[in-house]
Formats: structure tokens, sequence, C-alpha cells
């Protein structure tokens, strides 16, 4: 018998109870369907986090002040003193490693700022022109802080774009005076509206030259020092160099913590894709579910058609010809299962893609292939049973219909 | 040619054993026309069965053109039956989903002829039939002259040299029956052996050999004058 009768004979039995065949590859559209989509959840979340340490700047490493690992106690802990505070002079000595392409000093705090009557407490980062390009913010209106000697105040300022909003609704913002705590800033620019950017909201930021924040504030330690490096391949030099500048200038106490971007972003991107595994891996059972039913729905086929068995048995066909008949009417319930999940499960991520359209929802190419191939694979799997049990059958008893 | 040499059929019916046929000798030349007579039970269809490859004897030697059948296993014996014995069955035994034309064409597609060739086979033989109007009605379309007719195009459509028709008069009633066994017959003459199970003694007298059987013996084996 040649593969195409057998695929038509298949495909003509299952027309002939479509009732029966519909469920079935309802069963495996649902398993498919259902793998697809929560797949594409997960790589969605994933994705979404990874865009979000990308709009915080490429080739990040980030120097923060404090050892976080715990390495027994240090005299100075009994002491009660606080690690050392990162200067702006070792933000500057940074810059002395060849790994490193440009730096952004942090400062933040928090102050009170007025305009006429209007008075809002709000964050305040203090930094340099670097900033813009580092942590890839874009600038709406106006200028960003101007570039200069970090040591140098400045009164100018730059506005967060809702924080505009609010002072200055549709008047023009840059060229007025605010108020910061007690020092009047000059706005010069006004950022482009960025969105959340890992919990921060720079809409609602007042950003100032970091020198006018420590006066501001009055400090001179810094929050963070931003470091980009040269490329990706030059990430790790650049953090070796951070740690043993600062090693250097802190009379050698490693009294910092330098993380790179990379090493943070690759433990998220490892627990979401183990995530969207696990849920995948779910799904998938209710695929084996289908498979069991259509092992159930094939075994009273078997049932039902005994005298067509019988026949065709009577007609001269080989067990193994019976077997195929089986296997192949398996098999095209599980490929259109599979087609009619994939449908269900690219409609359903657009359906969510629509309603979350912040989370990048798409399924993995991955989690397609193994879907399918699961569907498949269990469809004829548990089809083996019950094509056997009709190759198997008595032909008298079969065209008796026992 | 049919040899049987002392074949029995035993069954197994609760915990009794019962004897289906007793120590069979018969031998069918080719071309025969023979007829099979008996009371119910009387194993007249289990040895159209044995005759048929259906089923397997007991014990004892079944030869078929010579070659010992009984010792080839499934997938062989399956073989034998798609190229050497044809079947025509009381209750016609069509596929209901299945034109008449795709009914006919079965044996064709299960032995893997090629698609062109069986389409003018098919023709051939539903023009032979008078089914040529029918050829794309399904078998609750056709009356059950036209629905056996079916079933004997499919029986002949491998060119068998054995047909077996177990009661192919039984559904019909009288003059589709007379019909139905002229065309057997006919096929009879073109040189096929043909073997007949029936109850009715009428039609089993228009056999030339005509075996009784009772008791899963042969009874009597008269060849008509």
């Amino acid at each position: 018998m040649k593969l195409t009768d057998t695929l038509q004979f298949a495909s003509g039995s299952l027309r002939g109870s479509p009732t029966r065949t519909l469920l079935m590859i309802l069963a495996m559209s649902i398993g498919v369907a259902a793998v697809v989509v929560l797949t594409a959840l997960g790589e969605g979340a994933r994705r979404y986090v990874v865009n979000q340490f990308a709009s915080l700047g490429t080739n990040l490493v980030i120097v923060l002040p404090g050892r976080t690992e715990t390495a027994g106690i240090g005299p100075g802990m009994l002491l009660g003193q606080v690690p050392r505070e990162i200067s702006l002079d070792d933000a500057e000595a940074i810059l002395r490693s060849r790994a490193v392409k440009r730096i952004a000093p942090l400062t933040v705090g928090s102050a009170t700022l007025s305009r006429d009557a209007l008075n809002r407490e709000v964050v305040v980062l203090g930094s340099t022109s670097e900033l813009l390009e580092v942590r890839h913010m874009n600038i709406g209106v106006g200028k960003f802080l101007p570039p200069g000697d970090i040591h140098e105040s400045a009164s100018v300022c730059v506005l967060g774009n809702q924080m505009k909003r609010e002072l200055f609704g549709n008047e023009q913002a840059v060229g007025a005076w605010i108020r910061l705590g007690d020092r009047r800033f000059r706005v010069i620019g006004v950022l482009a509206t960025q969105g959340e950017s890992m919990g921060m909201r720079t809409d609602e930021l007042v950003i100032v030259p970091v020198a006018s924040a420590h006066q501001l504030f009055n400090t001179s330690g810094l929050f963070r020092i931003l470091i980009e490096a040269k490329s990706r391949e030059t990430i790790e030099q650049a953090k070796h160099d951070a740690e043993e500048i600062m090693f250097q200038r802190h009379s050698g106490e490693k009294d910092v913590t330098v993380i790179t971007q990379d090493a943070v972003l690759a433990t998220f991107d490892r627990i979401l894709t183990a995530l969207t595994m696990a849920v995948g891996g779910i799904a998938a059972i209710s695929l084996a579910v289908a498979g069991v039913l259509i092992m159930n729905v094939m075994l009273i086929a078997v049932a039902q058609r005994v005298r067509e068995i019988g026949l065709l048995k009577a007609l001269g066909a080989p067990p193994a010809q019976i077997r195929q008949l089986f296997f192949a009417e398996a098999a095209l319930l599980s490929i259109i299962g599979s087609i009619a999940g994939l449908v269900l499960g690219y409609a359903g991520s657009m359906i969510i893609a629509q309603i979350y359209p912040s989370l990048p929802v798409s399924p993995p190419w991955w989690a397609v292939l193994a879907a399918c191939g699961t569907a498949l694979v269990t469809g004829i799997l548990f089809s083996v049973w019950p094509a056997r049990r009709a190759a198997r059958l008595d032909p008298v008893a079969a065209l008796a219909g026992r | 040619m049919i040899e049987f040499s002392d074949v029995s059929r035993n069954f197994t019916v609760g915990d009794q054993q019962v004897q289906a046929l007793r120590n069979i000798n018969l031998t069918l030349g080719a071309g025969e026309y023979v007829s099979i007579m008996g009371p119910s039970g009387s194993g007249k269809s289990t040895l159209l069965n044995l005759i048929g490859l259906l089923d397997r004897p007991s014990s004892g030697v079944y030869k078929l053109d010579g070659m010992d059948v009984t010792t080839l296993d499934d997938e062989q014996q399956a073989r034998v039956r798609r190229e050497k014995v044809g079947f025509v069955f009381q209750s016609f035994h069509l596929v209901p989903r299945l034109t008449a034309a795709m009914n006919i064409e079965l044996p064709l597609i299960l032995a893997g002829v090629a698609a062109e060739e069986r389409k003018t086979r098919v023709k051939q033989l539903l023009q032979n039939y008078g089914l040529a109007d029918r050829a794309d009605h399904r078998p609750d379309q056709l009356s059950g002259g036209q629905r056996q007719r079916v079933a004997i195009a499919r029986a002949t459509i491998m060119q068998p040299s054995v047909l077996l028709a177990d009661e192919p008069t039984g559904n019909l009633d009288r003059t589709t029956g007379w019909e139905v066994l002229k065309l057997l017959e006919g096929l009879q003459d073109q040189g096929i052996t043909l073997v007949v199970v029936t109850h009715d003694a009428e039609i089993g007298a228009r056999a030339k050999r005509q075996i009784h059987t009772l008791d899963g013996r042969i009874l009597s084996d008269a060849q008509r004058a």
C-alpha cells in the first residue's frame, strides 16, 4: 500500500466520524496552544527584563560603596564605622583604565522643589553630562548638563518629562528658574518621556550637576559610579580595573562592590528561562492528557470499526498495514491538532500582547518545536496499543462484528 | 487446486472443546463449481473460512495450488488471500463511507497498484457489472442487488483463482438473488473456482458438485450428472 493511499484512507476514515475527529483535534490543539501561550508569556517576561537592563545602558559596570559579601566582621564594623564613601576623585581615577569608555557618577537625594506657589518633594539626581549617553536617556527640549570639570557646581537643572508638565503645564520651561531646597536652578533642558526603568521613574527626576547636588545635600560621597566599558569584551577588564583602582585609592581595603550589568542580566536570564521551561513543561502535561484521549477514542474507533478491519483482512491487508492505517490516523490528528494549536496559541499571544503592550509576548521557537514534536509523538505513541489491537483481531470474528 | 488432508478445526467455548470440522479430506479442482450445504453449525462456514485463509486449521494440511499454506505466517497468508481469493458475503461488507467505485478499488489500494491503473480497472469492472452510473454512490444509496454486485466486483478485481461466496443471496429477494447467482456462475464459466455456501437447496442444486456437511463431517459429496 502506498503512503499517499494510506494517508488518504486514514483521512477518509477521520472524515467519516467528524465529531470524534473534531474533539480529538480540539484536545490536541488546546495542549499545543497552552504550551505556546504560556512559554510566550514566560519569554515575554524574560525579554521585558532584558530590555529593562538594556535601557539602563550597554556594557555597564557599576561601582557601589560597601561590600555586599559577608567576609567576617572587620574591626571597623565593631567600632561602628561605615564603609568609606566613594569620592568624585575616585570616579575620575577610574577613567584611567583603558577599558573604560566613560563614567557617570551618581548622587541621589530628595529635596523640596518649588516654583512660585507650587511645592513638592522630588528625587534629585546629581551627575555629569556623560549620564545622558551612559544611561541611554533622550533629551526632549533644550540641552542636557554641560560638560566640564565635575568638581564645578552650576545652578542648572534638567527636568524629567512629567516633572516639567506638573510644574509648567504647557508653558515654556527652558530658561525658567526653580528652587531646590535653598538654591535656585535654571532649567536648561527637559528629558523626553522614558517611562520606567528598573524601578526609577526618570520622568519624575530632577538632574543637576553632581557638585551642585553635593552642596545641596551637604555630602561628598557618591551613590554609584556608572562605568561604560569600551565594548562587550572589555567589560571584565573594566570591572577588574575599577576594583584595582578603588583598592589602591582606598589604601588597600576592598570596601566597594563592583558589579557588571551582564552578570545581573545573565542571572535574570537564567531564572526566567528556567521559569519559561517549567511553565511550558506544565502545559505539556495537557498534551499528554490529549494523548490519552486519543488512545481512548482510538480504542473506541477500533471497536466500532471491527467489521471494516475484518473486511480489510479478508481483502488481504496484512497486520502491519492495519497498524499503519491507525498510525496514519493518529499522525494526521496530531498534525492537524498541532497546526490548529499553533494558530490558537499565536492568536492568544497576540491578544495578550494587546492587553499588556509593555510585555514583548512571543513564543520562543524551541517551545513551538517542542509542542508540535510532543503532540506528534504522544499522538503516535498512544495509538500503538489501539493499532496493535486492531491488527491482531481475528478476521472471522471481526467480520461477524465480534 | 484446493487440497484438504485430514483437516480439523476445534474451538474452545467456555471450557468445552467444540469440533467444528473433523478430519476433512477434500480436493477441489481448478474452475469447479461447488456448493456446500448443511444446517447451521454443521461446519460449512468454517470450511469456507479455512479455504479463504481467514482461519487456520487446528490440525491437518491445506495445500492451495500445490503450496502448503498452513505453515505461512500472517503476512504471507494475507498476501495469498489478496492475490488468490475473493470473498462475497451475505451482508455485502461494503465500507459505508466509500463510494461504489472506491469500494471496488480497495483491494488494488491495499496491493499498492498505481492510481492510473486502478482507475481504468475499476471503470472497466463498473461497466461489466452495469454499475457505471452508480460509481459515485455510497452503499446506502444502492439497492441490495447493486450492493452485492459492487461486492462481487471488489472480490474479482484482483483476478483471484477462487471465489468464495457465503450465502450470497441470503439478504436479497428472489429475483435479485437469481441475478447475482447468474453473475457468479458467469465468472465460473470464465475459469474461476466458485464455492457457494448456502441453506437453500434450490440454489445449491445449481452447482455441478454438491457437498453436504453435518456435525463437522462431509455427509455426501456428489457430482451432478
